[in-house]
């Protein structure tokens, strides 16, 4: 399919053939009904090898006399059958145009349907919440999820056999050798605090979302693996006060201006003071029900100031430094804001359940 | 811990209503759980006050009771003999939930035409509210009950089920949660007496106390009491342990465990004739010594467990459990009282190697105060000199190696008000402290010396002093602020940005994200990984797994989508496509293992029609490699594909995907024999990427390119390579060719028209050059290099 060669060019004695153009192009046109058809007609005397394009492309070739009579000839031809052709399109459009009016389709029928590819719920929640935070000048890192003993548990004053031990049932990595440094899927994610403070120094603002694990049997509001979203501050002047307009502003953008935030008093060994941050049931309005068990409030994260010991642990000045840290379930927010009263849902990965999100 | 409120009410007055107790109580980090409490069956019954009996019309051992219940009166029928004008009665209106008479059934009480006279509800008795069996005559209430009141606030005892933290030993204790509401509510506090009057000879020299091991026992205090009578304790002592949910047992072993509840001291109490050598050692057990404890179990005992022993031989686990062998019965007369002071992570560790966990070791465990032993001893002493007839030997034994100081702690105006946020006065913070049984001296110009209470071990720095002001100030009454100053300098975070965008264009081009559990078993591995790969990246397996569903931490992300896919598609018979980015754990040795993070996609089924019917071909390893192809493309990264041999794909197609020569991914059919493992019978196509190694090709920003002004030529060209020629490579080579702007395969043939062997590719080839518009001959000539190059590279012939 190699390029044809040009045909040579119109000789001047050919004026006849002009004249022949014209009643050929003429007739031809009005022979034409469709868009196909004109745009044929058009390659075909106006292209870049039409035949009226030819004859000015070889005017050249003529003696000055004749490129003129010829010349203005073959261009008002041109200007001529330009404007014809224009003229024809706009009738074609308008036939065409008319045409797809006469014929009405119904418009109620469906698209043919597109397939929709959606994120998981807990994605697109771990997403709206690290934007809030994100918005408030915070920073998203991430850490392992296998992690050691001491980060996970030691260095944040939860020594070996230390009752507190049991706020976090723990998967133990089987050790092929015996060793002193025992390996764990992380039970949250605050041993990212000891591993962000160690490389860094005040001001921090970060917050850390990963999956963590849990020795637990699942029911409807225990899952063994789950989301967690920690955050840490550390700063000059930040105080419990912080605090709690951070997670108020983070609960009223999550949940709505309307919900109610309450502080109380909570214990983790990493901070003091200790906090829970509570909403009012959106269920039963603070009424009490089976969700919020009849207390009326939902618990929604952990909270405190960073203990001084971490501060001084990782060679900051605890008289000098205060921050904050918090640690929340992903899942458990996600389950709120949607009404899921199954955690067992989100990873089982039914489509009939993430379809809806 | 379940704390009966008529119980806590003998140390501190309630002033306040069990619901609100309980909300103040949790909001200052004592958590009520559950007020349980009987009120449940009791709706709709209130204290009601008799003011007339007069005689039913229409029968003789019937009364109109006519009953007052503050502000309107109900007239009933009666025919119980007790009942008469002033006394104050249980009433039940038509609708309450009480118990039947007769039948003992829960029931609701319903309107009733006795004898011809309308009753508008019934005056109980006490088997009509569950109280008791006594069903003879109605229920009288005490002079001073509230007419119109619910009976449950009158009569019920609720009881708070409290759920401590680990920190506070003391909360595990009635008198440690009177402290705490005694805080809360500005009450005093009533200690329990421990005074008795000792009746015998001095307990010196009659029996001996030796800790071998002071490290484990900081203190062991001993008490004798002679002429015990051991029997049921009285009723009273009974109802309460049972309201704290435990089982009396008689009245020796129930005082031990009263004084536990009460002051939170663990006690044991020992039959002294069953202690040989009249000789208590705490000392560590030796090795290979066992004890049959008090529940039968006869347990091996290890060298770091700590034991009381006789001269002999081990009579009890110390922080445990009691030993059979010096248990208290019913001949027991003189009892050796133990309380005493253990090291708590020691007793953690024994109690839970044994799995022996017990209301003592659960206290001992989180630390309690040695202050603690001689104050219940003498409590417990009394309780058995008045309960059980006993003879108190003059004095007690106290061994107290581990003599511990009272902890003062220095509180800084500044340190509370860099906490808090706030300022506070210094007459707050005092009362607030010395509320909860600190002292506390302020020091003039900015600080409070503050002396910590013995039964707080949980408070030993100023952080701790602070939140105890603020947490019985309530948190509520802190300001509520925003963060201000300097914020750190930006980090990247390429690896998740990387992620989300994978996840992005993947959900946009139609994948549905799953996630998937991070644990799988070596089974499912096996399904999808080459045995020689699981040995050379043997998954790290788990101690302790739940199931051996999740004993191993994955090293692919195949089986869990083939899985998830499989369950899927067994309830819906649809296009199906799936993708997770998640981590796998390929082990190190001597490290955390390397967290790879990973994309991989599984697509199944017939691609949806006009009208949503599947239509077509069942996808298989180009639908994958569509999704692949537009995931690198938008990510700017150009790879290559190269038949490649995989345990999981399907010969001849799956292909290794490439960057420069790094390997970076798979795609490919999921082999019939894989997918058939996962009840996946129609073809599953899946491609797996390696994020980690993907993310150092991915392109930047993109370099605009403009568009140029000068017209494209189009040309389509036809040729013939053998069949095993990928069209990828003889695509390049048209593709590098000078003035070629894009090629497009737009057919594949082979057959009649083709030689044996070959196969006809179809191109359609744009020309451009960017500075001029090109001539025919340009083209031609261009056309006829690309055909030499093919021709001398690949031995493609121009298809005739």
């Amino acid at each position: 399919m190699a390029a044809t060669p040009d045909p040579a060019p119109l000789m001047p004695s050919d004026n006849e053939s002009l004249t022949q153009i014209e009643s050929q192009a003429r007739s031809e046109l009005d022979a034409v009904d469709d868009d196909d058809a004109l745009e044929r007609w058009r390659v075909s005397y106006l292209g870049r090898r039409g035949r009226l394009t030819l004859v000015l492309r070889g005017l050249t070739s003529l003696p000055l006399e004749e490129r003129k009579s010829v010349g203005a000839q073959a261009n008002r031809l041109k200007r001529e059958l330009e404007a014809e052709l224009q003229e024809k399109k706009a009738r074609l459009g308008q036939s065409a145009t008319e045409a797809l009016i006469a014929e009405r389709i119904d418009v109620t029928l469906p698209g043919p349907p597109l397939r929709a590819g959606r994120l998981h719920p807990t994605t697109q929640t771990l997403r709206d919440m690290l934007d809030c935070f994100v918005s408030m000048g915070f920073q998203v890192v991430e850490g392992p999820e296998i992690e050691w003993d001491h980060y996970n548990f030691e260095a944040l004053r939860i020594p070996k056999d230390h009752p507190a031990r049991d706020m976090w049932d723990t998967l133990w990595i089987d050790a092929q050798e015996e060793s002193d440094r025992p390996m764990l899927l992380r039970t949250h994610t605050s041993p990212m605090q000891i591993r962000i403070m160690e490389q860094a120094q005040p001001p921090i603002r970060v917050v850390v979302p990963g999956k963590c694990y849990r020795y637990e049997a699942t029911d409807p509001t225990h899952e063994w693996m789950m989301t967690q979203v920690e955050g840490l501050a550390v700063d000059e002047g930040i105080s419990m006060a912080d605090l709690k307009g951070t997670l108020a502003d983070f609960a009223h953008r999550i949940f709505g201006p309307d919900r109610k935030v309450r502080f109380r008093c909570d214990y983790f060994p990493f901070v003091e003071p200790g906090m829970e941050l509570r909403i009012d049931c959106f269920l039963c309005g603070g009424e009490g029900c089976r969700t919020c068990s009849r207390s009326g409030w939902i618990e929604i994260l952990g909270a405190g100031m960073v203990h001084p010991e971490i501060l001084e642990s990782v060679g900051y000045d605890s008289e000098r430094y205060t921050g904050f840290a918090f640690g929340m379930g992903v899942e458990r927010i996600a389950m709120l804001r949607h009404g899921i009263d199954d955690i067992r849902l989100f990873y089982s990965n039914d489509l009939r359940f993430l379809d809806q999100f | 811990m379940r704390v009966p409120l008529k119980w806590l009410s003998e140390y501190v007055d309630l002033t306040i209503g069990p619901k609100e107790l309980a909300e103040r109580l949790t909001m200052a980090g004592v958590e009520v759980a559950e007020v349980i409490t009987a009120a449940g069956e009791w709706d709709g019954i209130t204290v009601g006050h008799v003011v007339d009996v007069s005689p039913h019309p229409n029968a003789d051992r019937l009364v109109l009771a006519t009953v007052d219940l503050g502000g309107e009166q109900q007239t009933v029928v009666c025919g119980a003999p007790n009942v008469a004008a002033g006394q104050k009665v249980p009433f039940a209106r038509t609708g309450a939930r009480l118990i039947d008479g007769r039948t003992g059934e829960h029931t609701v009480l319903r309107p009733a035409v006795i004898r011809g006279v309308e009753s508008a509800g019934m005056v109980c008795s006490e088997k009509e509210l569950g109280l008791s069996e006594y069903h003879e005559g109605i229920m009288v209430l005490a002079d001073d009950a509230p007419v119109g009141v619910p009976i449950a606030s009158f009569l019920g005892d609720p009881v708070f089920d409290l759920e401590p933290t680990p920190n506070r030993p003391d909360l595990l204790s009635i008198i440690g949660v009177a402290h705490e509401v005694a805080a809360l509510t500005a009450a005093p506090v009533r200690d329990p007496s421990s005074e008795y009057s000792a009746a015998r000879k001095p307990i010196k020299g009659r029996v001996q106390v030796q800790i071998d091991d002071p490290d484990l026992c900081p203190r062991y205090v001993a008490a004798l009491i002679d002429n015990i009578s051991v029997e049921e304790s009285p009723a009273w002592m009974q109802e309460r342990l049972m309201a704290a949910g435990l089982r009396p047992i008689n009245n020796v072993v129930d005082i031990t465990n009263y004084v536990m509840l009460e002051l939170g001291q663990p006690l044991h109490a020992f039959d002294l004739t069953r202690v040989g050598g009249r000789k208590i050692i705490v000392r560590r057990a030796h090795a290979g010594e066992t004890l049959i404890l008090l529940d039968g179990a006869e347990q091996k005992l290890s060298a770091d467990m700590l034991v009381i022993a006789d001269a002999e031989a081990p009579v009890a686990l110390a922080g445990v459990m009691g030993g059979l062998n010096s248990e208290i019965n019913l001949n027991t007369t003189t009892v050796l009282l133990e309380s005493a002071n253990f090291h708590g992570p020691n007793i953690r560790r024994t109690a839970g190697a044994l799995k022996a966990r017990t209301d003592a070791s659960n206290r001992f465990e989180k630390g309690l105060s040695p202050h603690l032993p001689p104050i219940a001893a003498q409590r417990a002493v009394k309780l058995m000199v008045e309960m059980c007839g006993g003879k108190a030997a003059d004095g007690i034994i106290d061994v107290y190696p581990g003599k511990r100081k009272d902890i003062r702690v220095t509180v800084t105006q500044r340190r509370l008000h860099a906490l808090l946020g706030m300022e506070l006065p210094v007459a707050r913070v005092r009362q607030v402290l010395s509320s909860l049984g600190f002292s506390c001296r302020w020091v003039p110009p900015d600080r409070f010396v503050v002396r910590v209470p013995y039964w707080r071990t949980d408070v030993s720095i100023a952080d701790d002093v602070v939140e105890e002001v603020a947490r019985i100030i309530g948190y509520d009454e802190l300001p509520t602020t925003r963060l201000r100053g300097a914020l750190p300098p930006a980090q990247p975070q390429p690896r998740r940005d990387l992620r989300t965008r994978v996840a992005d264009i993947l959900a946009g081009a139609g994948m549905q994200e799953v996630i998937t559990y991070s644990l799988t078993s070596l089974g499912a591995l096996r399904k999808v990984v080459a045995p020689e790969d699981l040995s050379v990246d043997a998954p790290l397996r788990i101690a302790n797994p739940m199931s051996q569903e999740q004993e191993y931490a994955r090293t692919s992300l195949r089986a869990s989508l083939l899985r998830t896919l499989a369950d899927n598609v067994r309830r819906r018979d649809e296009f199906t496509a799936l993708f997770e980015t998640a981590r796998v754990y390929l082990p190190r040795p001597g490290d955390l293992p390397d967290e790879v993070e990973t994309v991989a996609a599984v697509i199944t089924g017939r691609a949806p029609g006009r009208w949503g019917e599947p239509e077509g071909e069942p996808a298989g390893f180009y639908e994958a490699k569509s999704y692949l192809d537009m995931l690198l493309g938008r990510l700017g990264v150009s790879a290559e594909y190269a038949e490649t041999a995989d345990y999981a794909l399907l010969p001849g197609r799956a292909a290794a995907v490439s960057v420069d020569d790094r390997r970076i991914g798979l795609a490919g059919q999921v082999h019939p024999r894989v997918a058939s493992q996962f009840d996946l019978e129609a073809p599953v196509a899946m491609f797996e990427l390696d994020l980690d190694a993907l993310l150092p090709h991915v392109a930047g920003p993109r370099r605009y390119q403009p568009a140029a002004p000068y017209p494209a030529v189009e040309e389509d060209i036809a040729v013939i390579v053998n069949r095993d020629m990928p069209g990828a490579r003889v695509q390049s080579i048209i593709q590098a060719a000078p003035l070629v702007r894009s090629a497009r395969l737009f057919d594949v043939y082979s057959g009649p028209q083709v030689p044996p062997g070959k196969k006809s590719l179809a191109f359609s080839i744009s020309y451009q050059a960017a500075d001029h518009t090109l001539t025919d001959e340009e083209v031609r000539r261009q056309q006829e290099r690309i055909l030499t190059r093919l021709r001398g590279e690949v031995g493609a012939e121009l298809r005739g």
